[in-house]
């Protein structure tokens, strides 16, 4: 490796890329937080701020090289090593290739993608997760899941001239996905599915008014996540460099598409566009766009969003047909989204565009990528959905899932974190107790 | 002696104080409050799915006035919060037995 020395553009990018993709799950945390009522606004929040504590400290001890070691030379799981990362201070990167950045800042840059992931899952059980049940669910499922998963999907192996070994599973078998479609999404969506049928739908559901709390929190929370995502997207380069440009403005044009898409079935069907609308289709646009970002051509990241804002708008419609309660959509707009994106590569796949990449449909390539996809998107939400079914199952029946109802409906931010969002009343309220 | 109760729109209520200051009304209470009438609810919408809003804000205003000013605030109240849609609300008068102005010790159309 010393014809390959650090590159201070590309390691200043990917470091900036991390601090970026870290703001997303405060950001998520705003999100899902809005749209929850107010009595359990600080437990949503919460689910996302105790993932960022378990998975940050699990992936120092044995996550990252679970997922990024190759020691194993194993297609499912990196290596079993609880080295600390103690060794990997002068190492640079390499993933099927050496890359000119440390090796920690791909290691804290894969981090972030690691805590959002579970976090994500937390939207389909809102309002009645028992929270020390979802702190050993996040430690469990990103040991037994989004660990693994990360392996089959994001890692290209270590090059040594030209022997490349311990490549991931769907990696190794030309599966497209560029920042997570679905490695983070399907899985986190998939997952979702599973715990919503786990935890069994919240107390009055399709009865009482499960109105949105605070719009102007949800937006805010979309708004970090959109910021966010340009790491996301774009710091998945690796590098200071055209892709991530690529990458970047992909991100923003699908996005923007998206939110129109789904604002344009909200006022055919209810009459109404929506704040919740708009932030919803942006974020479905985010993430169709994510495994495709590198791949495809601007032009064809604006169809790929404009159609993830419209096809999910009518998805999250599914649970009340199929009375599942996915409190926050995450089916709707993260596996959904998720699937599309992923298939959306093998039609507007473009070879042209990123010489890693190859044709699809539109581009002369056939239906072979398509294929690919089709196979890598549908074997890890299966996966997913059964592994997460496993594992709720076992939580459930041990430690217990859910919070006792009454506490449900009275409000599960004081069952659970004896606190309260807001103080809107002076009387009442009692005093300073020792 | 009469209590008259009006449950009006949140937005007429500047017309309606104004009105019943200009009316010679000495003095008043305003409430927030909660209720429906022929109006019902209303229907809001979030991510496709409708929540029915039966409850909707309302103010309740209430003014003690003498039995002859009675008649003269309820036409008062009445067009000043008029906006000839539905959801306007309701005017109504309740006799009083007895007043007590508590820093006077005031009793009686004296203390109205």
């Amino acid at each position: 490796m010393t014809d390959v020395v650090l590159n201070s553009g590309d390691t200043a990018w990917v470091l900036a890329s991390s601090a970026l993709v870290l703001l997303m799950t405060p950001g998520l945390a705003l999100f899902y937080g809005g749209m929850v009522r107010a009595k359990s606004v600080l437990n949503m929040m919460m689910m996302s701020l105790v993932t960022i504590g378990v998975v940050s400290v699990l992936w120092v001890i044995y996550g990252f090289k679970l997922a990024f070691g190759y020691e194993a030379n194993s297609q499912w799981y990196g290596a079993i090593s609880f080295s600390g990362l103690g060794s990997a201070v002068n190492e640079l990167t390499n993933n099927g290739g050496v890359y000119p950045i440390p090796l920690l800042a791909f290691a804290a840059f894969q981090l972030m993608f690691a805590i959002i992931t579970p976090a994500l899952i937390s939207g389909a059980i809102a309002d009645r997760t028992k929270f020390t049940a979802w702190a050993v669910f996040v430690a469990v499922w990103s040991t037994v899941v989004y660990f693994p998963v990360a392996h089959w999907v994001f890692a290209f192996g270590n090059k040594v001239g030209d022997t490349v070994t311990g490549a991931g599973f769907l990696a190794s078998r030309g599966v497209q996905d560029f920042a997570g479609g679905t490695a983070v999404h399907i899985n986190a969506g998939a997952a979702g599915l599973a715990l919503a049928f786990i935890l069994g739908r919240r107390v009055g559901w399709r009865r009482d008014s499960m109105r949105p709390h605070s719009m102007p929190l949800m937006i805010i929370g979309a708004a970090l996540l959109w910021f966010g995502w340009f790491g996301f997207n774009a710091g998945s380069s690796l590098g200071a460099n055209g892709i991530a440009a690529l990458a970047l403005m992909n991100t923003q044009v699908a996005t923007a598409a998206a939110a129109l898409g789904w604002l344009l079935v909200e006022k055919i069907r209810d009459g109404h566009p929506t704040s919740l609308g708009a932030a919803s289709g942006a974020i479905s646009g985010l993430v169709a766009i994510t495994p495709a970002c590198a791949f495809v051509a601007p032009w064809a990241a604006v169809v790929i969003g404009l159609l993830s804002g419209v096809i999910c708008a009518l998805a999250v419609g599914l649970k009340y047909k199929f009375n599942f309660d996915d409190s926050l959509d995450v089916v709707g707009i993260h596996l959904i989204g998720g699937l599309w994106g992923s298939l959306s590569i093998g039609i507007f796949g473009s070879a042209a565009i990123n010489s890693v990449g190859l044709n699809g449909i539109i581009n002369g390539g056939g239906v072979e990528l398509l294929g690919k996809q089709a196979f890598g998107a549908f074997f890890v939400l299966a996966y997913s959905f059964i592994a997460t079914l496993i594992i709720g199952f076992i939580i459930d029946k041990t430690i217990g899932f859910r919070v006792k109802a009454d506490a449900e409906v009275a409000g599960i931010d004081y069952d659970q974190h004896a606190e309260t969002a807001y103080e809107l009343t002076n009387s009442g309220r009692g005093g300073f107790s020792s | 002696m009469k209590l008259i109760t009006a449950i009006i729109k949140p937005q007429k209520l500047d017309d309606v104080k104004e009105a019943l200051i200009a009316a010679g009304v000495t003095g008043m209470t305003v409430s927030e409050t909660k209720g429906f009438g022929r109006q019902l609810g209303l229907t809001e919408v979030y991510r496709g799915a409708q929540y029915k809003v039966d409850l909707i804000p309302k103010i309740r205003l209430e003014v003690l006035v003498t039995a002859v000013t009675a008649d003269k605030v309820i036409k008062v109240i009445t067009e000043a919060a008029r906006t000839g849609n539905i959801g306007d609300g309701k005017v109504w008068a309740t006799p009083v037995d007895s007043v007590i102005r508590v820093r006077t010790g005031e009793s009686g159309e004296a203390a109205v």
